[in-house]
């Protein structure tokens, strides 16, 4: 059982990561539907360059070095596809859905290209963001549940806790909010419509890449596989069931890493029953999707105005 | 329009086309597909120091290069034209339908259960007009689902069509499992419960089928009344309702013509292609449907040339990489740059920039 919740933790950040950075971007109005291909960019930069700073220090690498290099290259690499969709939906005003599709192919190519470069294990990169605080384990089940986690795990935390706070009590996050409701008053008011969607599309993009990157070096230890966009598309999934709220997340994501591990924890599901459980992220996405919109309170719905594209000159 | 000021000098700002003459829409779009050429070409010499034209040479082999390539490339795009098709309607009327992967995947499910379970106990004939009720009802099903939400509740169809995609493909895997006797989750193809092969060609029916399919589904949006009524709610859905459209029924009826499409596409791989089914079956074609439609400006007739492009582009990168030893994934990006110079050309055709000299301009 603890094993089953240390694990359903481990494997929700990577949910958590990607969708708080798609809340953000939601947040701003725009339904990126790039995440998936995102999130193997941001995976694919952290590992790439993990494995260049790796070969160039040889034996004497510093832990606190090796993963700011894969962070912090995993962040831009993902903000840059953010930077991409924004100056296609913003500066050339194309179309959302179409523009995250072609970037999610565009994506999972870009990832695949760079691993078939850099190999599929990283092994040793792994064991610096497995490394866990030292006195958990003699902290019996609370030390194996909260503190024996990896780093990212609480940087997805975090994040998503800063994100929660400046979207809900800080001047930024209401104007931001206000772009993704209504930008035709945010513009009149006096905000930067355009300016808001690039930035928070950016960053959204950056924080998703960083979940691919915790799925490879944290929740596979380093061995990569060619799955990630699938968590990007279960990512857009946890967003409507968190109601856009990133501190709801944190628990979603756990739920969703649950439901997602859950048929290899229950004894006596068959393989072919396994399959079937693995429906069940969707299935409850596709409910929770139905009862918002039937009970249609104003606080839970999707913003106002995600998925269109603003023009001044067309209001 | 253009009622900005300019305080700079030498600034420009962006105007409105009212309307674009077809040459120059061409020419654009032309100019497009061609820089997306060279900037691949640059991309690929830059990863592989290959030289272009001989990347491009092996590209065009790819698609051309010998006649079964043809007759695969002309499938292709038969089967994704089908798709693109599918899906028009509801874009037209602004539903985001981008559950096409799933709803084909569950018409190609239907058809290998019914061959599966019925194949060999009936006749032939009997046998495919079964297939063809079963995978245009499962199409139906799915599309249909998510319309109906969408019209009494206003839930937003482009997740939840996005999560009816996974629940196809998880059942898929799932048949697969427990259906298949081996175990190995491998369904073994079934070609005897297939469509007839004829004039020799196997292929041949599926591109038949789909040319007489694009043929209907531009009448459908140009001359009946009901593509016009689609072309009404796309465009406003108050209009609709002021003039009596019920807009609720139009939705609902729409995404069962969408559904009914994506299923024939799903028949159409199974009993005409592949005579089996995995969850890669509908293989991404589901979402490359809506860029081709997209594209052609949700013109049928449009369509037949974007697909076309787009899976010359995917068959001859795929040579590329065999060919020069490079990932496959080389074919991904090449395509995704393709694709964004194609969504980025429509800018222009919708904009104009225009240049002003010396800044500030007099009333």
């Amino acid at each position: 059982m603890l094993a089953f919740l240390v694990s359903a933790i481990r494997l929700g950040m990577v949910f958590l990561f990607g969708s708080t950075g798609e809340i953000l971007t939601e947040k701003s109005g725009h339904l990126n539907l790039g995440t998936p291909g995102i999130m193997c960019v941001g995976a694919s930069c952290g590992c790439f360059a993990e494995y260049l700073y790796l070969k160039s220090v040889g034996p004497y690498a510093s832990p606190v070095l090796a993963i700011l290099v894969a962070v912090v290259s995993a962040f831009i690499g993902a903000a840059l596809m953010g930077l991409l969709f924004s100056f296609l939906t913003v500066t050339l005003r194309a179309n959302q859905n179409v523009t995250g599709l072609a970037l999610t192919t565009l994506g999972i190519g870009i990832s695949d290209y760079m691993i078939a470069k850099a190999g599929t294990s990283f092994g040793r990169a792994s064991k610096f963001f497995s490394a866990s605080l030292p006195f958990a384990d003699d902290l019996g089940w609370f030390g194996e549940l909260f503190l024996s986690h990896g780093v990212m795990i609480y940087l997805a935390i975090a994040v998503a806790i800063v994100c929660s706070f400046v979207l809900s009590k800080t001047r930024v996050g209401l104007n931001l909010r206000s772009v993704g409701e209504n930008p035709a008053t945010a513009d009149a008011a006096g905000i930067n419509v355009s300016r808001y969607r690039y930035v928070a599309t950016c960053v959204g993009a950056g924080i998703s890449g960083l979940g691919g990157l915790t799925f490879i070096m944290d929740y596979l230890n380093g061995n990569w596989e060619y799955c990630i966009d699938a968590f990007g598309w279960l990512s857009i999934a946890l967003v409507i069931f968190t109601v856009w709220k990133p501190n709801l997340a944190i628990f979603g994501s756990i739920v969703f890493g649950a439901l997602y591990i859950a048929s290899s924890y229950i004894v006596g599901v068959s393989f072919a029953g396994k399959e079937l459980f693995k429906l069940l992220p969707y299935v409850v996405t596709i409910i929770v999707l139905i009862f918002t919109s039937m009970r249609s309170r104003k606080k839970n719905q999707p913003p106002e105005s995600l998925g269109l594209s603003y023009f001044r000159e067309e209001r | 329009m253009d009622n900005k000021k300019t305080k700079k000098a030498l600034s420009f700002h962006i105007v409105k086309r009212e309307q674009t003459a077809w040459y120059i829409g061409l020419a654009i779009r032309a100019a497009a597909v061609l820089l997306a050429l060279v900037f691949s070409g640059i991309v690929i010499t830059l990863l592989t120091d290959k030289n272009p034209l001989a990347v491009y040479k092996s590209m065009f082999d790819g698609a051309f290069g010998m006649d079964i390539r043809v007759w695969s490339l002309f499938q292709d795009v038969a089967i994704l034209l089908c798709i693109s098709l599918a899906v028009t309607p509801a874009f037209k009327m602004k539903f985001w339908n981008i559950g096409a992967e799933g709803q084909v995947l569950i018409g190609g499910l239907a058809t290998v259960s019914v061959m599966m379970f019925l194949g060999g106990k009936i006749p032939l004939p009997l046998l495919i007009i079964v297939m063809i009720a079963a995978s245009v009802v499962a199409g139906i099903i799915w599309a249909v689902i998510p319309a109906i939400f969408k019209a009494y509740w206003n839930t937003n169809e482009t997740l939840f069509t996005l999560m009816m995609n996974y629940v196809a493909i998880q059942l898929v895997a799932w048949f697969l499992k427990v259906f298949v006797k081996t175990g190995s989750g491998v369904l073994f193809p079934m070609p005897e419960y297939g469509f007839p092969v004829i004039f020799g060609q196997p292929y041949l029916l599926n591109i038949i089928i789909v040319a007489v399919l694009t043929i209907v589904v531009y009448i459908y949006l140009k001359y009946t009344k009901q593509g016009y009524e689609i072309s009404v709610v796309g465009e406003s859905q108050n209009t609709a309702n002021y003039i009596g459209i019920n807009v609720k029924k139009v939705v609902i009826r729409t995404l069962i013509v969408s559904g009914a499409l994506c299923g024939i596409a799903g028949l159409l791989l199974v009993g005409g292609t592949n005579h089996t089914i995995n969850t890669e079956t509908a293989g991404g074609r589901g979402f490359t449907a809506i860029m081709v439609s997209w594209l052609a400006k949700f013109n049928p007739i449009f369509m037949v040339v974007t697909s076309f492009i787009i899976v010359f582009l995917q068959k001859g990168a795929q040579q590329v990489s065999t060919d020069f030893r490079l990932p496959q994934a080389i074919s991904d990006i090449v395509t995704g740059i393709i694709l964004f110079f194609i969504i980025g050309c429509e800018f222009f055709l919708n904009y104009k920039i225009v240049v002003s000299k010396n800044g500030k301009e007099n009333d």
